[in-house]
């Protein structure tokens, strides 16, 4: 009980990295003015602020001019999916997302929905991905965006987003993706995809809370959804969060270093987290694509026990996790992710996600591997369903 | 969100695992909810000699039946007919409210198991 706390939740948030925080200080300390205004404190912002927007862009292969700076990743995917809705000549029309994504984008979209836009929730396969062939059947003379998240944010399954942007674009349909959880963990570049909009965060990459940017591709206009002052080529109102922005651009430009060297690391220990896991006990199962999944995801299910209860028992045994189970959740219904892969309530309920970051080392991994089995042996021998214990 | 009393309660379930033949088992909830208890009584002159309970559940859940094999342990099935999930609750110092329907079932539980040794026993 006296050994160090684990912290194993990095999708859900990292802490901000000693680098990154040392960029922001001068901004949350002497560097305050702000930077719309003319004098030179205030030249000197503006300045650190383009400089911040390059880091962006180049962790990108985008130019400064693409990147408009939000709250976070669910502003980001407000402006991108109601910018470009409301911005298209003709009234209305269709949009295209899947049963899996986030809400940030699922309740944008159904608000579309709910004003005039015709909407189309996708299913996906067992792993999570969208088959092309269900995609090419749903778009329409009147598709005008399709939304996918780049790397799901629960079982974190990789979408195939080169082939949908290429198939999108052929019927003239705009893409959209969530790439929330994909930046810094597996290489994005916006040209080489061809993508019209991306939606990125700073708290999931090692930055602060609270700042985020959405990618717009060149030519491409959209609306404002927050009107003001005109800031950010008066995309987005409101006047900078510019200590975020210094962190965004220091932890962008740290997270694509870290692709070639962190990220290695992480992927290994979670692939032998997950083979661990896995052999660990029977009727235990991979939740999401073997192969094609984000390098720091880890997401098993076991049957018999509920989630909920195997997440408090890791609680007291130091180790911080995640589940899909509903009762651990604000609306009591098991994780929309899991029931769209086909799963049942109940072998939802059994599930844990482990998401690893650049901290956890492999005597973590150790001992994960040893608590992990011992809760779950516990929890099975109180169970009435199966053949507990075993 | 959870007492200590609900923690030691869900850490250290008392009374928990299958009995050899009960003379009573009572089983609510649904997996698909996420939250099923199994109840069994061992019953002597109408009094509860032994109880064990067995939970597919949240933390509240576990915590819930466990407490109520102990306020029942040694009750006649007419005073463990009067327990009520609130005095359940009220024993563990609370639970949260989003709790209080869906995982505290362990007062059916035992209902369930009474009415179940009651049919056999007419």
């Amino acid at each position: 009980m006296t050994a160090e706390r684990i912290y194993m939740d990095h999708s859900g948030t990292t802490p901000i990295d000693p680098a990154v925080l040392e960029a922001m200080m001068p901004y949350l300390t002497k560097n305050y003015a702000n930077p719309s205004s003319l004098y030179t404190e205030a030249r000197e912002v503006r300045t650190a602020m383009d400089g911040a927007r390059q880091q962006v862009a180049d962790a990108l292969n985008a130019q400064p001019g693409n990147i408009i700076f939000t709250s976070g990743g669910t502003e980001s995917d407000n402006l991108g999916i109601m910018g470009s809705a409301f911005n298209q000549k003709e009234k209305n029309g269709h949009i295209i997302t899947t049963s899996t994504e986030h809400p940030a984008v699922t309740r944008t979209i159904e608000f579309l929905g709910s004003h005039g836009f015709d909407t189309t929730f996708l299913p996906v396969n067992e792993f999570g991905q969208v088959e092309l062939d269900v995609l090419a059947d749903a778009i329409r003379h009147d598709t005008r965006l399709i939304s996918i998240c780049y790397g799901n944010n629960e079982i974190g399954t990789i979408q195939d987003m080169k082939e949908i942007i290429r198939m999108a674009h052929e019927r003239d349909v705009l893409v959209h993706t969530d790439a929330v959880q994909a930046i810094a963990k597996i290489p994005i570049d916006v040209k080489d995809l061809g993508i019209d909009l991306l939606s990125l965060s700073g708290h999931k990459i090692y930055g602060p809370k609270g700042i985020g940017a959405l990618y717009v591709r060149d030519g491409l206009k959209i609306k404002p959804i927050q009107h003001g002052g005109g800031h950010e080529n008066k995309l987005r109102s409101g006047t900078e969060n510019v200590p975020g922005v210094i962190g965004l651009g220091k932890a962008m430009e740290m997270g694509k270093a870290g692709l070639t060297t962190e990220i290695p690391r992480v992927k290994a220990m979670r692939d032998r987290l997950l083979k661990g896991l896995l052999e660990s006990q029977e009727e235990t199962y991979l939740n999401g694509h073997p192969e094609k999944r984000l390098p720091h995801n880890a997401h098993v299910r076991f049957s018999y026990i509920e989630g909920e209860a195997l997440l408090l028992n890791l609680d007291m045994m130091g180790i911080a996790a995640a589940t899909g189970s509903a009762c651990s959740s604000k609306s009591l219904k098991a994780s929309h992710v899991l029931l769209a892969i086909g799963l049942t309530p109940e072998q939802a309920h059994g599930s844990l996600r482990l998401t690893l970051g650049k901290n956890n080392t492999d005597e973590e991994i150790d001992r994960v591997l040893e608590a992990v089995p011992t809760i779950v042996k516990k929890l099975r021998a109180m169970s009435p369903l199966g053949h507990g214990g075993k | 969100m959870y007492s200590e009393k609900v923690m030691d309660h869900f850490m250290n379930p008392r009374n928990v695992g299958e009995m050899e033949n009960p003379d009573a088992i009572g089983e609510v909830g649904n997996p698909t909810c996420g939250d099923l208890m199994k109840m069994y009584l061992r019953i002597e002159d109408n009094i509860i000699k032994d109880i064990k309970f067995q939970t597919f559940g949240c933390g509240a859940a576990i915590a819930t039946s466990s407490m109520m094999t102990e306020l029942a342990m040694g009750k006649t099935l007419d005073e463990a007919l009067e327990l009520t999930r609130d005095d359940v609750a009220d024993s563990l110092d609370g639970l949260p409210p989003v709790k209080m329907h869906c995982s505290n079932l362990s007062a059916d539980a035992l209902k369930a198991a009474i009415e179940d040794y009651r049919k056999k026993h007419q």
